[in-house]
């Protein structure tokens, strides 16, 4: 898919958070660790918003499952894209890990979508530069 | 340093106008202040400070003051989104009281209608620029978030924590387009019901069409001023007994979302305001969305967490209920130019005074229905519920 194919919104990518999208080429999904205070945060920033510690957090692998925390089955939004995939469903994951990423989860009827149902990761590349995560419904 | 009375509101104005498209926002804001002046009684040589906010691509401070052709000694833009009015009366009141200025004026304009603006739905691209930053926009936008999309999730998570309905949501809207009916300037007047709320069409689950507010043309403005000078205006003042600020945000991907900016804003006002829940007579919350106004009255404290639902059912939010609540039709039904925080204070300005005494829509104080309420509380909200926001709550009281 070109970049003229896709009309949706594309990251702006910078040093601070282009290992998270190079991974994503990679179909891994990263989020960051405190080395002094422990803690996991999302999204990425190169230091942690919770201590503020000197050393910068590590990016460490997610495993990719979580649940879904909520969600909306979204109906009109007028931007380009977005218009044409109306009905689409926009929600914020619980990852095992414990942070929340906002998300839509695809492979799945939109009704079918509930707060608390077992989802995993999906990557789809959407142009030579960018691949995004998507979630859908856990396989058993 | 007890700020209680330090500072009144002595002059509000409301733009008539819903749809102004000969207009420019600068121009509403000037047509604002100066019906806010003659309001209190007050000329362009009495203000000393300037307080303004505007939507994005957004007017600056110093650009206003070039445009009304003034030299305040203080300007403040804080930006915190719809809700910025109530800090600015914060700012404006630690001000006054530490003796910088004696005359502030607080103003909003916006042709979020005439412009064409998308404001809810309109998703990232709705400023007309569709370039995200870094951070965190590139972690959201991507995903199609809208303005009703943020809050709807929000819904969504209190229904499936504490089984909250949509009629309960609906019963907000028909409050409030109950007042607006009383409303000559109301942008919707007919009377809804709560059927007609959910026979409506979902703009963003679980959130109808009338589960939001409307998108108009307006704006107003407000004068504060020194107890010295309060004393000489025209109209009785309407003193400020208490304020607080918040903010919520992700917390680093942790957050509650249902615990809202408002639960750290209201401590902080009630403990300046030296009054309970019990004193409050009447409210102005803001009500971008149906789901705004119950989760603020969680967050404020009227009720505990998860009793929204019931809380707003059978009529409390009524004119002639037990918390009149938006008595002029709120965002839902009379206005909504993008931000709708500064009608919170004008609208609780009037009814304060006792401006709609003898009319239909006059308030009945708790504790005395045959006079106007004593003791108002508004709150403003602003940014998204969904990712982040402000709150800021605002105590006021009359003589
Ligand atoms: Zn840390």
């Amino acid at each position: 898919m070109t970049t003229q194919q896709y009309k949706k919104l594309l990251p702006a990518i910078s040093g601070e958070t282009r290992p998270y999208w190079e991974a994503c080429k990679r179909g891994e999904l990263l989020i960051q660790k405190c080395q002094k205070c422990g803690k996991y945060q999302f999204y990425p920033r190169g230091f942690c918003s919770h201590c503020w510690a000197n050393e910068p957090p590590q990016w460490v692998k997610a495993s990719g499952k979580g649940k879904v925390y909520t969600f909306t089955v979204t109906y009109q939004n007028r931007s380009p894209g977005y218009a044409e995939e109306v009905p689409y469903v926009l929600a914020l994951v619980e990852l095992e890990e414990g942070v929340r990423m906002f998300t839509n989860i695809l492979e799945c009827k939109p009704e079918d979508v509930r707060i608390g149902m077992p989802v995993e990761v999906v990557f789809r590349k959407v142009t030579d530069q960018v691949t995004i995560p998507y979630f859908r419904p856990a396989k058993a | 340093m007890d700020l209680r009375r330090t500072a009144a509101i002595v002059g509000v104005y409301e733009h008539p106008t819903r749809y102004a498209p000969d207009k420019s926002e600068q121009l509403i804001i000037a047509e604002s202040i100066i019906g806010a002046l003659n309001d209190a009684g007050l000329e362009k040589k009495d203000v000393d400070a300037l307080f303004v906010a505007a939507m994005p691509p957004g007017i600056t401070g110093y650009g206003m003051c070039d445009y009304l052709n003034i030299y305040p000694r203080w300007v403040d833009s804080t930006n915190v989104g719809g809700g910025s009015f109530e800090f600015h009366l914060s700012h404006a009141l630690t001000a006054i009281a530490a003796g910088r200025i004696n005359c502030a004026v607080i103003a909003y304009g916006s042709t979020a209608r005439s412009g064409g603006v998308a404001v809810g739905t309109g998703g990232a691209a709705r400023w007309g620029q569709a370039r995200l930053s870094p951070v965190p926009d590139s972690f959201e936008d991507i995903y199609g978030t809208t303005t009703v999309g943020l809050y709807a999730m929000v819904a969504q998570r209190h229904m499936y924590e504490y089984g909250t309905k949509p009629e309960q949501l609906a019963e907000i809207a028909v409050a409030m387009r109950y007042h607006a009916s009383m409303n000559p300037h109301a942008m919707y007047r007919d009377p809804i019901t709560v059927e007609d709320v959910l026979s409506s069409r979902i703009i963003s689950s679980p959130l109808h069409l009338l589960d939001c507010c409307v998108i108009s043309d307006g704006g107003g403005a407000v004068v504060v001023a020194s107890p010295s000078l309060a004393r000489s205006t025209r109209k009785k003042p309407v003193w400020i007994l208490g304020v607080g600020e918040g903010i919520a945000h992700q917390g680093g991907g942790w957050r509650d979302l249902l615990e809202m900016a408002a639960y750290q804003s209201a401590p902080q006002a009630f403990a300046m305001a030296g009054v309970t829940h019990q004193d409050i007579d009447m409210c102005m919350i803001y009500d971008s969305f149906t789901i705004t106004v119950l989760l603020t009255l969680e967050n404020l404290g009227f009720c505990k967490r998860g009793e929204g639902g019931d809380f707003v059912s059978g009529g409390r939010l009524r004119i002639d209920g037990d918390l009149p609540t938006n008595t002029d039709g709120g965002g839902l039904s009379s206005n909504h130019p993008g931000m709708r925080g500064i009608f919170l204070l004008i609208e609780a300005t009037r009814q304060l005074r006792g401006d709609y005494a003898g009319t239909p829509r006059q308030t009945h104080a708790r504790r005395n229905r045959a006079e106007p309420p004593y003791i108002a509380l508004c709150h403003g909200t602003g940014g998204a519920l969904g990712s982040r926001h402000s709150g800021g709550t605002v105590i006021l009281a009359r003589d």
